[in-house]
């Protein structure tokens, strides 16, 4: 068993109103970013956790989203960076 | 009959819905721990309003893998009546006992006060003793009570009559200035396609009295009383 850090970005699924993106991009529009189209704010978790190998532990972190970390009527979440964390072998 | 009130960490409401059942309507209630798999044999359930597991994650995501979900699921797949009130709402969704998902109050500022609902379906188990139509006061407080399910699921609940409570303003019409948190349609509370479980955002066991400043909650619990008991 290896230990790995993964990141996971949950976002409000698009078309879905997400106030406060929507307060946030129309804020930087009064910054002058006039460029902003669209705003969404989430969450951003990071575990770490052992695993066999990098699919392994891909494979476990999409059932969590899937299960809880995510809600699928309202929520996207996309996993990101499986790394194994160099130097810490879980016994 | 028998009302079984569960208390996750963080409920605050249990209290209102106990003296809602025991003072108001005279009968009996028990608490129900989140950790008991147990009902102790009580014919209503209620999921009460409040803060399980400090809304971590999302509101209702943790409370509804509590022990006791499990008996509350099997009791609602039994034909069980379930009542879940605001929180309870939110968990009810998690749980997938209800369609759709409760998000932030379009307006993100939590909202603590007396709503109008209409009546949208007086022939449940739950809203019999009202009108068709008729216009209720009861106060909501909430953060995160902005219903929300794809189209197809919209539209199936309205053709099923699913929609039990719309927001609704002094002339009972469901105006964008009544509808407090942006509620997809202005839904305030739904039941399951079998009728036995029922989420609502307002809170009914907080207008049970003239000094509440409504009584309008108490037909929800005399509906389900008379039906149960029969």
């Amino acid at each position: 068993m290896s230990l790995f850090r993964i990141a996971i970005h949950i976002v409000p699924r698009r078309g879905l109103l997400d106030p406060q993106g929507k307060a946030v991009s129309d804020a930087l529009h009064a910054l002058g970013f006039s460029g902003v189209r669209d705003a969404r704010i989430g969450r951003f978790i990071v575990l770490e956790m052992e695993a066999t190998d990098a699919m392994d532990a891909d494979a476990a972190v999409r059932q969590m989203c899937e299960r809880l970390l995510a809600n699928p009527v309202t929520e996207d979440f996309e996993i990101e960076g499986v790394h194994a964390i160099e130097g810490a072998h879980a016994t | 009959m028998k009302f079984g009130i569960v208390t996750f960490p963080g409920s605050n409401c249990d209290y209102d819905a106990y003296h809602a059942v025991i003072d108001q309507l005279g009968e009996r209630a028990v608490y129900l721990w989140h950790k008991a798999r147990d009902l102790e044999g009580v014919d209503v359930v209620i999921l009460p309003g409040g803060f399980s597991y400090g809304d971590y994650l999302r509101a209702g995501a943790i409370a509804r893998f509590s022990p006791i979900m499990h008996e509350v699921a099997s009791h609602a797949r039994r034909g069980g009546p379930v009542i879940g009130i605001c929180n309870g709402f939110q968990i009810l969704c998690e749980a997938h006992l209800l369609p759709g998902a409760l998000m932030r109050n379009s307006g993100l500022k939590f909202v603590s006060k007396p709503v109008r609902l209409r009546v949208e379906n007086s022939d449940t188990l739950f809203t019999h003793r009202y009108e068709p139509g008729q216009v209720l006061r009861m106060p909501i407080a909430h953060g995160e009570g902005r219903f929300v399910a794809d189209r197809a699921t919209l539209d199936r609940l309205e053709q099923e009559g699913r929609v039990v409570f719309r927001y609704v303003d002094a002339h009972g019409e469901p105006t964008t200035e009544a509808n407090p948190n942006g509620s997809l349609r202005a839904i305030a509370g739904i039941v399951s396609a079998e009728g036995n479980v029922l989420g609502m955002m307002p809170h009914p066991e907080r207008a049970v009295e003239p000094l509440l400043g409504s009584v309008d909650g108490l037909g929800i619990f005399h509906s389900v009383l008379e039906r149960v008991a029969a």
